[in-house]
C-alpha cells in the first residue's frame, strides 16, 4: 500500500516537475536561425566554394595533382620566347598560357587539399555556398581568362613554333652529319 | 434556439436540422482542426526552443490550409490486399464518431446540436464507434504494423473507457442529470460555482468535495487523454515502432480524415471535462452583455468562453504531450488497471457518502 500510495506521489510530483520544465522553454527565445533571411556566422576558416585568381596562377598543375577525386583539370601551352604573359603578383614571370582550368564542385569534396600545394597562394576557399544547380554541367566551372578561341590560337602558335625548331633542328641535324659522314 | 430560428427562416424542419448539424462541422470543427494543427506545431516548437512554421503567412498561420490543399491533391493509394470496403469506410467511420459527439455538446445556451436528456452517456457511447472504426481500418490495412496499432488502440480505449465513465458516473451522482445543457446552467454564476469547487449548492458538502472533485478532474482528463491516443499515451501510432499505427496504409484525404478525427477528438473531449467540470459555456466573473443590457450579446461570449476553455484544455494536452515520454504498454494498462481505475471507485463511494449529508 505504501508503495503504491508512492508511485502515485511520484508521478504526479515527476510530471509536475518536467511540465514546469517544458512550460519555461515556451518563453525561451527560439535558436533557430531563418536562413534565407538571416546568415549563420561562419567560422573563419570554413571551406566553401574555390576560387582562383588566375592573375597569379602559373600553371604548374599542382592543385591538380593534390585532389584526391581529381576533379581540378588543368590544360597549359608554352609561351613563346617572343611572349610576355605577365608576372604574378608575388613578381614571378609566368611560362604557361593556361588554356584550360576547370573544377567541377559536382565532385569536389571541399577537402581544401588543393589549397597548400599551390605555390602562388592562388587558388583559395571564399565564404560561398549557395551555389546549387538545376543542371549537374552548371557546376563545372571555368576560371581561364583565355577565350576557347584565344586558347586555340595559343595552341596553334605553340604548335607552330614547335615545327619551326623541329626544322631547324633537322636542318642542324643534316648539316653537320654530313661532314662526319664525309669522314668516314 | 438556433433550431427554432432556422425552423420559423426556412419553414422546413428537415433544412433546420441539417443546417443545424452542419453548423459545427463548418464553423468550428474544420477551423478548429486547422488552428490546432497549427498551434501544436507551435508549441511543440517553442517548448524545444525552436520557431516551427514561419514561412506561410504571418508566424506559419497559412501552414495548415496548404497542409491540407496538399493532401487533397494527393493520390488516394489503395494496395491491392487491402480490404477495399473495410478499408474505405474506416476513416469515414473514424470521422463520424467523433463528430457525432459533438452534437450533445453545448456550445452556449443558443447553440447545443441536439439537446438529449442522455447527453454525456450519448457522448461516451458514440465515441466508443471510433474503436471499430480504427479496428476496421487496421484490419483492412492488411499490414502487421496497422493491425497492431489497431489492436492496442481498441485495448486501450476500451480499457479507459472505464474510469472515464466512473468518473462521469460521479458527477451524474452530485448533479442527477445526464444533460450536458442543464449541467451548464446548473453552474451558472461565478466560478465557485463550478463542479471542481464542489458545485453550486453551499454548505459544509461543497469543502468536503472539492478534493474529491479534483481527484476525479485528474483521473478524467488522464483518461480522455488517452480515449484520443495522445502522448503519453499514443502507443496505437507509436512512430518508432509501429511506423504510424493504423493509419499507416492511408493517404490523401483519407489520411486527412483520421487527422481531423484526432483534432476533433481533442476538442470534444475537453469540452466534455469543460462542462463537467468548469461550468462549461458559463463565464466564471459575470458577462458583459449583463452588464451593459445587452441580452443578445450573452450568447456570443458564452460561446467565446467555451472556446476559451476547451482550448485551454486543447493546449494542456499538448503540453503533456511535448512533455511526457511514451507509456510501454503493460505500463499503460498498469496505471489504467491498477491506479485509475481504483481510485476513480473510491472516489465515487467517498462522493457518494459525501452527497448523503
Ligand atoms: S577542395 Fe579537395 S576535392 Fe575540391 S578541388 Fe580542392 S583538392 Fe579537389
Ligand atoms: S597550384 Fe596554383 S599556380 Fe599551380 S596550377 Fe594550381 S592554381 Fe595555378
Amino acid at each position: 500500500m505504501r508503495e503504491y500510495l508512492q508511485n502515485i506521489w511520484t508521478a504526479v510530483i515527476t510530471i509536475m516537475i518536467g511540465m514546469r520544465v517544458t512550460f519555461k522553454h515556451l518563453f525561451v527565445p527560439a535558436v533557430t536561425i531563418q536562413y534565407p533571411d538571416v546568415k549563420p556566422q561562419l567560422p573563419e576558416r570554413e571551406r566553401n566554394r574555390l576560387y582562383v585568381n588566375m592573375d597569379d596562377c602559373i600553371g604548374c598543375d599542382q592543385c591538380a595533382r593534390a585532389c584526391p577525386v581529381d576533379c581540378i583539370s588543368i590544360e597549359t601551352v608554352k609561351g613563346l620566347p617572343t611572349e610576355d604573359l605577365g608576372k604574378t603578383s608575388q613578381g614571378k614571370k609566368k611560362a604557361l598560357w593556361v588554356t584550360s582550368f576547370t573544377i567541377d564542385y559536382a565532385k569536389c569534396c571541399y577537402c581544401q587539399l588543393c589549397v597548400f600545394p599551390c605555390p602562388t597562394e592562388c587558388i583559395y576557399m571564399t565564404d560561398v555556398y549557395e551555389f546549387s544547380e538545376y543542371d549537374r554541367d552548371n557546376l563545372i566551372y571555368n576560371f581561364s581568362t583565355l577565350t576557347p578561341e584565344e586558347a586555340e590560337q595559343k595552341k596553334i602558335n605553340y604548335a607552330q613554333f614547335e615545327a619551326e625548331k623541329a626544322k631547324e633542328k633537322a636542318a642542324k641535324a643534316a648539316a653537320p652529319a654530313n661532314p662526319t659522314a664525309v669522314k668516314e | 434556439m438556433t433550431y427554432d430560428f432556422f425552423n420559423k427562416l426556412f419553414g422546413s424542419q428537415i433544412v433546420a436540422a441539417l443546417i443545424q448539424s452542419l453548423l459545427p462541422l463548418f464553423f468550428f470543427i474544420l477551423p478548429f482542426a486547422l488552428f490546432a494543427v497549427w498551434f501544436e506545431r507551435k508549441v511543440s516548437a517553442h517548448m524545444q526552443d525552436r520557431l516551427g512554421p514561419m514561412r506561410v503567412g504571418w508566424h506559419g498561420w497559412l501552414q495548415s490550409i496548404a497542409d491540407i490543399l496538399k493532401l487533397i491533391q494527393k493520390e488516394d493509394i489503395i494496395a491491392t490486399e487491402n480490404d477495399k470496403p473495410l478499408f474505405n469506410i474506416a476513416p469515414l467511420l473514424v470521422f463520424v464518431g467523433s463528430y457525432a459527439a459533438f452534437a450533445a455538446i453545448p456550445f452556449s445556451s443558443a447553440f447545443i446540436g441536439s439537446n438529449l436528456d442522455l447527453g454525456v452517456f450519448f457522448i461516451v457511447a458514440v465515441s466508443g464507434f471510433v474503436v471499430a472504426g480504427i479496428l476496421m481500418a487496421g484490419w483492412a490495412s492488411n499490414n502487421k504494423y496497422s493491425l497492431l496499432g489497431a489492436m492496442r488502440s481498441a485495448a486501450q480505449i476500451i480499457s479507459y473507457e472505464i474510469p472515464t465513465i466512473l468518473v462521469i458516473v460521479t458527477i451524474v451522482m452530485v448533479t442527477g442529470t445526464l444533460n450536458l445543457n442543464t449541467l451548464s446552467e446548473m453552474q451558472t454564476g461565478h466560478f465557485w460555482n463550478w463542479m471542481i469547487f464542489g458545485g453550486p449548492t453551499f454548505g459544509i458538502a461543497k469543502f468536503l468535495l472539492i478534493p474529491f472533485m479534483i481527484l476525479g478532474f485528474v483521473i478524467i482528463y488522464i483518461s480522455t487523454l488517452a480515449e484520443v491516443n495522445r502522448t503519453p499515451f499514443d502507443i496505437p501510432e507509436a512512430e518508432s515502432e509501429l511506423v504510424s499505427g493504423y493509419h499507416t496504409e492511408y493517404s490523401g484525404m483519407k489520411f486527412a480524415m483520421f487527422f481531423l478525427a484526432e483534432y476533433a477528438n481533442m476538442f470534444a473531449v475537453s469540452a466534455v471535462v469543460a462542462a463537467l467540470f468548469f461550468g462549461g459555456y458559463q463565464s466564471p466573473i459575470g458577462y458583459l452583455g449583463n452588464l451593459i443590457g445587452i441580452k443578445w450579446f450573452i450568447p456570443i461570449e458564452q460561446l467565446l468562453w467555451f472556446t476559451a476553455k476547451g482550448l485551454f484544455f486543447v493546449f494542456v494536452q499538448m503540453w503533456l504531450r511535448w512533455t511526457l515520454p511514451r507509456l510501454r504498454v503493460d505500463q499503460l494498462m498498469a496505471a489504467c488497471w491498477k491506479y485509475l481505475i481504483p481510485l476513480a471507485f473510491v472516489n465515487l463511494i467517498i462522493i457518494g457518502l459525501i452527497t448523503l449529508i
